[in-house]
């Protein structure tokens, strides 16, 4: 196995940094514009959007993970799919109603 | 492969090579994972409250909405510019750590760590807010519904829905259970939630000052161990991993959409 050829340490350069920091600002501003409008349920996925967008930013910039080794990737990434089935719990309260239980 | 081993086990590796690593590649992976690992299990203990925060809002749209508007939009905006910008600050700390220039790092990190307070003392304003409007969950909580009289918190909700069977006009207790109860009760649900998970918060930059700090002196004394860019860079990871968690708290606390 050759690990010499992995990348070097990829150093990422202050404007690179900047840029992700107005396009964070940005991004902010708008979470706020889009909640004074009324659009109803659409207005909690433009937020959450907005918030995802903002994080993979972080993610992939501030914590350099867009630069980091294919393993920082994959685990970076479980992280969030133990945080997805943690969520499934939810689909136990969405269906509670479905069937009409006695009793409950 | 042995013979390329043996070479870097030797005593004339990089400085910082720890025996156990074959590359320097190699430890800088192991830390980077080592702190993901953390993480994760962070973003878990963060997650399961987020969980708690969706399915209580599922069940009591009308009450998060209302309550909602309770807190500071403008504070919680300030607050977010204020975490981005030392989250920006913290990149450039890890940008110099990389170029070990270590005068730049200790302006970054101090500006970073200057900013976590300004965080926590615009966060305080807003805590003794509520404090003073009696927000706080607990016996002192009580909530004022727009033109309806005050309701108590869970303790006399508790009371009064024991005393829901009773006949009306019996003493002010009676009188003052008219006003539907179980809103104040769901309202300190909302902000139960919203001191849990802003106050857990709150203790990571609490640590994350701690952790900045203890950098930032490790610098100005000019300790070996910073003399490597690593320890500066995990500091970052847990830095800007509490700014991700404030990006999702701010749009849940402070900009829930509907009528209210």
């Amino acid at each position: 196995m050759e690990h010499t050829e992995e990348h070097a340490h990829h150093i990422v350069q202050p404007r690179t940094y900047f840029i992700i920091y107005v396009m964070l600002l940005i991004l902010m501003a708008a979470t706020i514009l889009a909640a004074q409008i009324d659009l109803g349920a659409l207005n909690n996925v433009i937020a959450m959007g907005i918030a995802v967008v903002k994080a993979l930013l972080v993610i992939l910039f501030f914590m350099q993970v867009k630069y980091s080794s294919k393993v920082t990737w994959l685990w970076a990434a479980i992280g969030f799919l133990w945080l997805f089935i943690l969520f499934g719990a939810l689909s136990d309260y969405m269906t509670r109603e479905w069937i009409t239980v006695f009793g409950w | 492969m042995s013979v390329e081993a043996a070479e870097v086990h030797g005593h004339h590796g990089p400085p910082h090579l720890c025996h156990q690593f074959q590359d320097m590649e190699q430890q800088n992976d192991s830390y980077v994972i080592g702190m993901w690992t953390f993480l994760v299990t962070e973003i878990m203990f963060f997650g399961a409250l987020f969980l708690c925060y969706v399915v209580y809002r599922g069940m009591n749209p009308a009450v998060f909405v209302e309550a909602h508007h309770h807190l500071e939009i403008a504070k919680g905006a300030t607050n977010t510019v204020v975490l981005l910008t030392s989250s920006f600050t913290m990149a450039m700390t890890v940008y110099y750590a990389q170029m070990a220039n270590r005068n730049r790092q200790l302006v970054f990190l101090a500006v970073t760590i200057l900013l976590a307070f300004v965080f926590l003392g615009i966060k305080g304003l807003e805590w003794y807010k509520k404090w003073e409007d009696h927000h706080v969950p607990g016996p002192n909580f009580s909530y004022v519904r727009e033109g309806l009289p005050a309701e108590s918190g869970a303790g006399a909700a508790n009371t009064s829905a024991l005393n829901a069977g009773a006949a009306p006009g019996e003493g002010s207790m009676a009188a003052k259970n008219t006003v539907e109860p179980i809103f104040a009760q769901k309202a300190e649900l909302f902000f139960s939630l919203y001191f849990a998970m802003t106050g857990l918060h709150a203790l990571h930059i609490i640590i994350g000052i701690g952790i900045m700090g203890v950098m930032w002196l490790m610098l100005l004394f000019r300790h070996p161990a910073v003399d490597y860019h690593m320890p500066i860079e995990m500091a970052g990871l847990y830095w800007h991993f509490v700014d991700i968690v404030w990006i999702f708290l701010f749009p849940l606390f402070y900009l829930i959409p509907g009528k209210g």
